[in-house]
């Protein structure tokens, strides 16, 4: 026990010391401590190995570099692949060279993405959205023509928008360390950057779905999900099911009883959490993809969502809703003047969303008809645009 | 009982003089009050041939605008559902399909978008919210109906018309400017 302790290393990060092993990074150091003093990280992935030290959000100030050495160090240090010493002390939002240096690298990152938040379906959950507008400055001095791609299906599921890549590389990670062959990679280099399959080569791997989930923006998207609803309407709900190729725990986005979206479970880094047994918490395609049926899921309740994040607008906890006693008083069901299910055009039942595959078209609401799409005919080169 | 203020007044209880008991004088007096106001600039309006001008911050019924190409602008983001503290916007999106690029700006669009008048305060704060010019409260208020499902308002009623195909009905749509109010 007295040589465990005697192992763990301080370090200061914005004047709050914490002990942490050897062998961590300054960022997990800080997500220990957690809260405003953790610096933002968009390449980094702490389940991915390799992950990290391209995108320089991350970047602290080292004031002082161990007790043995305490001269800081002479520019600022990307976090996620520094590794902590001890009497490390780091300057993260209690540094004016950060802050400025983190306003620039939002600058960077968002010099060739689009401003398509309105369409972007990862609109709510994304994290250069949250870093931008917690770092970044609103104007842009960028005066250029930006990086211009076409859309891409990678696959039958899965959609790249390379407009909105920022090449943190967490996708083809993904694809190294989670599934057996890496079929799609980074082509070209610096400004040319982008990522492709070679010959547009569909992924099919079982895991290939949580490139969309460690995607930090909105350039690979469900393509199930495509334009059906906002994030912020549907309800997060954690479920599971037995699946014998993955732990089988998620988070089901419903309207009302539809299943709009599943995705893995999410701990507060944007990260996948693991399963409460220890599996790692990555889920495979078919229960990403092909379970959109509320009786293949056990319901384990409603998944808590950050008060801070847009996605909890609407949805009110601990309502206290007052005692009906129209019906106690009159012995009958009140009389509903209107009741807006009957008026409305949203939310029908003969239209069902979660059993379309591809994005709603306007016949689906306008005509009431119903068809649904074959995902192979639907899934050609014609179609893209 | 104390009193809360000093301000209270007390009333006088005195039985009424001669001049008031004969009451002919007091009702002289009152019409004397009501003749003069014939005489006074009138201040109410003949309403529906005359109308007072908007102020330039009133907030009225929604118009879903469209572009100088007459293409709607809405992309069913959804931010002025959410802003709507009512909760009286909804909307459905879709996909544009090849040949709609003349109807719709964007790759997406509101298929359905619906306005529950019943629910709506007029805030404004969805044209605030709107990233793409789309909503906007015009110039006119919601008119009056004899039933509840007449408030339910769906994009035929809320879609501005198209400025190049109808351009009258688009002018007229769009209302006058309001005058500066003093």
């Amino acid at each position: 026990m007295a040589d465990e302790q005697k192992q763990l290393l301080k370090v200061t990060i914005d004047n709050i010391t914490v002990e942490v092993e050897p062998g961590t990074s300054i960022l997990m150091a800080a997500r220990k401590i957690g809260g405003d003093v953790t610096p933002p990280a968009m390449c980094y992935y702490s389940k991915l190995k390799g992950s990290g030290g391209k995108c320089r959000t991350c970047l602290v100030e080292v004031a002082a570099g161990s007790t043995t050495d305490p001269r800081p160090m002479p520019k600022l240090v990307a976090s996620c692949r520094t590794n902590v010493m001890d009497g490390m002390v780091v300057k993260n939002l209690t540094s004016e060279k950060v802050i400025d240096a983190r306003k620039g690298v939002v600058e960077f990152l968002l010099l060739n993405h689009p401003l398509d938040c309105p369409i972007c379906d990862q609109a709510g959950e994304c994290h250069l959205q949250d870093l931008s507008y917690d770092h970044g400055s609103a104007g842009t001095r960028y005066e250029f023509q930006r990086r211009l791609f076409e859309r891409e299906d990678i696959g039958p599921y899965i959609q790249l928008h390379m407009t909105r890549c920022i090449l943190c590389y967490r996708c083809t990670y993904v694809a190294d360390q989670l599934t057996d062959t890496r079929v799609h990679g980074i082509l070209d280099r610096g400004e040319h950057a982008e990522i492709s399959t070679y010959i547009s080569k569909a992924i099919d791997n079982d895991f290939s779905g949580n490139m969309i989930d460690v995607c930090p923006v909105g350039a690979l998207t469900d393509r199930t999900f495509r334009f059906k609803n906002r994030v912020w309407f549907l309800k997060p709900m954690n479920a599971h099911r037995d699946c014998d190729k993955c732990c089988g725990r998620v988070t089901l986005w419903n309207r009302g009883d539809e299943v709009f979206r599943v995705t893995a479970n999410k701990d507060e880094w944007g990260e996948v959490e693991d399963a409460p047994d220890g599996k790692p918490g990555w889920i495979c395609n078919t229960c990403r993809f092909d379970k959109k049926n509320t009786g293949d899921w056990i319901i384990d309740g409603v998944r808590k969502v950050n008060r801070h994040s847009v996605i909890s607008a609407g949805k009110y906890t601990n309502v206290k809703r007052p005692p009906e006693v129209f019906e106690k008083l009159m012995d009958r069901t009140p009389k509903l003047l209107l009741d807006i299910h009957d008026v409305s055009e949203i939310n029908k039942p003969e239209v069902d969303l979660s059993k379309i595959n591809g994005p709603a078209t306007g016949d689906v609401f306008n005509e009431g008809t119903h068809e649904i799409p074959l995902l192979n005919t639907e899934y050609s080169s014609e179609k893209r645009r | 009982m104390q009193a809360l203020t000093n301000r209270g007044k007390s009333v006088e209880r005195k039985p009424m003089t001669l001049l008031e008991r004969l009451y002919l004088p007091a009702i002289f007096k009152g019409m004397a009050i009501t003749f003069s106001h014939i005489f006074k600039k009138v201040p109410t309006i003949r309403y529906p041939e005359q109308k007072r001008p908007f102020a330039k911050v009133s907030r009225g019924l929604q118009v879903l605008n469209r572009d100088e190409e007459g293409r709607e602008r809405c992309t069913a983001c959804g931010l002025c559902a959410v802003a709507c503290p009512a909760e009286a916007i909804t909307m459905e999106a879709a996909e544009r399909q090849r040949g709609e690029e003349h109807l719709y700006r964007e790759e997406k669009y509101a298929a359905k978008y619906e306005i529950n008048m019943l629910r709506c305060i007029f805030c404004g704060l969805c044209e605030e919210a709107c990233p793409k010019d789309a909503i906007y409260l015009s110039e006119t208020f919601a008119p009056s109906n004899l039933q509840r499902k007449g408030f339910i308002y769906g994009k035929e009623d809320l879609l501005i018309p198209n400025p190049l195909t109808h351009p009258e009905e688009y002018n007229k749509a769009k209302g006058e400017k309001a005058p500066t109010t003093k």
